[in-house]
């Protein structure tokens, strides 16, 4: 054997297939699986924990009865088990905020994609990112103690809490996600096609407008579909501002409980493990995760396209 | 020459649109403007109600039901605590996940659908993480409403942040560093784990930042889980003067976080607790603002630093 082929033998020997090394690599990537695995585990155990405890409640309170009756008093001795009250809350509080958000939100996020010089670009960029990072429960604090004292001095008969305050408070705070998204998905619109616009004497406004907001529809309508998605999810400012009382109106100078302030308002009392209370906090939050679930999914279809078309 | 006219007419009619232009540049302005002058309205409006309350005494003190003895020193306690749950427990789970679907899963439906569900676990509303922690670790696992099934709640909630944050920071490394380290006889992990993860370290960690300052304020899933709104002890010391020196008590112990404290107190009818209530937000705003500033500070200085 000659000294080139026995140096061969040697580095095949080295860098051919070692039991040890896949062995190793092999746990690695079991491992890192494992964690990447564990998402679907926390979306199955939501769902396993919410229809196992809604089950037991619905073997009790007919569906019927829980989507038709229109008082919501699971506690008190004359029980009734209408979610209506609390789905009337969330859709009033929910419709203020994004009544709020929406416009605000989209003329922002245009003034920042297509007027806005770099640098207020960069400056309000990171400001919104902050406004967004603001707790809820201090949301809730200035919708109570500052927001609904303003209010009263416009309309005097304004009771403490009201659904009022508390929308037009999430609407502020929901604010930052839809501009965010909504500047991505129009900032993602080609150059060429603004150019183009320009070129036929367009201006600044009629281009945004008529060009890049309808190539950037999909992503816009998925920031609008998460914006409701997050008012209808919004916890704390609706408990602190809103009252917790379940209360079957469409007026929002009214107080009012939301699905969620329910949730807030039962955990606070010493509820035993497994009485009827302790199972309609799942039912609601049954309620809950089925809405906010559609939202996300026609979002997520939304975002989808708009990425395929660029 | 009817060219010209028009040319002029043209010019008009462009003239007449800018006018639009320059009307909405100025709605524009306004609409950031009520973002800004609300946040700055609700800064002042605790600073001027909190600020008197904020002294050395109301950090160590317990709650009270005197208005004016009373302090966060539990909440901040046990904040403190929870937060370490959750980081230990989101940390590696988030960048593991996101290690994996970025460098090692095949694009199969599998995957597709380990994606799709990140982002709706992203969307889910934080109460239902607290029905989940409350049905799932306080009496399915028996943690109780402790500390520990507190800090996992927010490891859950805020895992879909990390994950996204580690996918985004290694997707940024050009594909040469990693056939540079295959070139040279690197398995999958050693490029991983000596060139992709170190190189990415600075957005991973702004991802991990805005996460806990997220979990710092969330409020919904601690009180669900039956945090009580009261507590006037601390948890016992995780450090311990005897044999093993560390303890572990502390995590099945009762607790309360900031966020609560202030619930509790603004919840209350006097005005004196209201004030308490200011001063928490004041020192909980303080906290998240500064963790997201970081957080910010870094993303710029890294787009500015990194040149491939």
């Amino acid at each position: 054997m000659t000294e080139e082929s026995r140096n061969k033998i040697a580095h095949a020997g080295k860098l051919g297939y070692s039991f040890r090394r896949h062995l190793h690599e092999r746990l690695i990537e079991a491992l890192l699986f494992l964690s990447a695995i564990l998402s679907i585990a926390i979306m199955l155990a939501i769902i396993v924990m919410l229809i196992k405890e809604s089950f037991v409640f619905f073997q009790h309170v007919s569906i019927w009865e829980f989507i038709t009756d229109t008082q919501w008093t699971p506690l008190f001795d004359d029980a009734h088990y209408g979610i209506m009250p609390l789905v009337s809350g969330t859709i009033v509080s929910s419709f203020i905020a994004l009544v709020v958000a929406l416009p605000l939100g989209t003329i922002i996020a245009i003034y920042l994609s297509e007027f806005a010089p770099f640098t207020v670009r960069e400056m309000a960029k990171p400001f919104l990112e902050l406004l967004g990072g603001v707790p809820t429960v201090v949301y809730g604090y200035f919708a109570l103690l500052f927001v609904t004292p303003i209010l009263q001095t416009i309309f005097p008969e304004l009771p403490g809490f009201n659904l009022l305050s508390a929308g037009l408070v999430m609407g502020i705070m929901i604010i930052p996600y839809v501009s965010s998204m909504t500047e991505d998905a129009m900032r993602a619109v080609p150059m060429n096609l603004r150019e183009g616009s320009y070129a036929m004497g367009a201006t600044r406004f009629q281009t945004a407008i008529r060009v890049v907001m309808p190539a950037a529809f999909s992503g816009i309508a998925a920031a609008y579909i998460l914006g409701i998605s997050r008012a209808v999810g919004e916890t704390m400012v609706v408990a602190i501002a809103a009252g917790m009382q379940p209360n079957l109106t469409w007026n929002p100078m009214e107080p009012a409980a939301t699905i969620t302030a329910y949730i807030v308002q039962v955990s606070l009392g010493d509820l035993p493990h497994g009485s009827i209370g302790y199972q309609t906090i799942f039912a609601a939050g049954l309620t809950l995760l089925l809405i906010t679930l559609a939202f996300n999914i026609a979002g997520h279809i939304l975002r989808k396209r708009y990425r395929e078309v660029y | 020459m009817k060219s010209v006219n028009d040319l002029e007419e043209i010019r008009r009619i462009i003239g007449l649109h800018k006018r639009w232009d320059l009307i909405f540049m100025i709605t524009g302005i306004v609409a950031l403007m009520i973002a800004v002058l609300t946040f700055m309205a609700l800064f002042a409006h605790m600073l001027v109600d909190g600020m008197p309350r904020l002294s050395w005494d109301f950090f160590t003190s317990f709650p009270s039901r005197r208005p004016e003895s009373a302090g966060i020193l539990s909440a901040w306690v046990g904040t403190t605590l929870v937060m370490l749950v959750t980081a230990i427990a989101a940390v590696p789970l988030g960048i593991g996940s996101g290690v994996y679907l970025e460098e090692y899963a095949s694009k199969n439906l599998l995957t597709e659908i380990i994606e799709i569900n990140v982002t709706n676990l992203a969307g889910v509303p934080s109460i239902i993480y607290g029905l989940l922690a409350l049905g799932l670790f306080v009496y399915q696992l028996g943690f109780g409403q402790s500390i520990l099934a507190a800090g996992l709640a927010l490891a859950l909630l805020i895992l879909p942040v990390v994950i996204v944050a580690t996918r985004e920071a290694i997707r940024s490394i050009p594909v040469a560093i990693r056939e540079g380290a295959y070139a040279l006889g690197a398995t999958k992990w050693q490029t991983v784990s000596d060139h992709l993860l170190p190189y990415s370290s600075a957005g991973i960690l702004t991802g991990i930042i805005i996460g806990l300052a997220r979990a710092i304020g969330e409020t919904a899933p601690i009180i669900t889980i039956g945090a009580l709104t009261f507590i006037a002890f601390l948890p016992p010391s995780p450090v311990k003067s005897e044999f093993p020196y560390v303890s572990f008590e502390w995590l099945t112990a009762p607790f309360t976080v900031m966020p609560i404290q202030m619930f509790n107190w603004v919840s209350r009818p006097e005005e004196a607790f209201q004030l308490n209530a200011a001063a928490a937000g004041l020192v909980l705003v303080v906290m998240t603002l500064a963790m997201n500033g970081l957080a910010i500070y870094l993303r710029y200085r890294m787009r500015k630093n990194i040149k491939w």
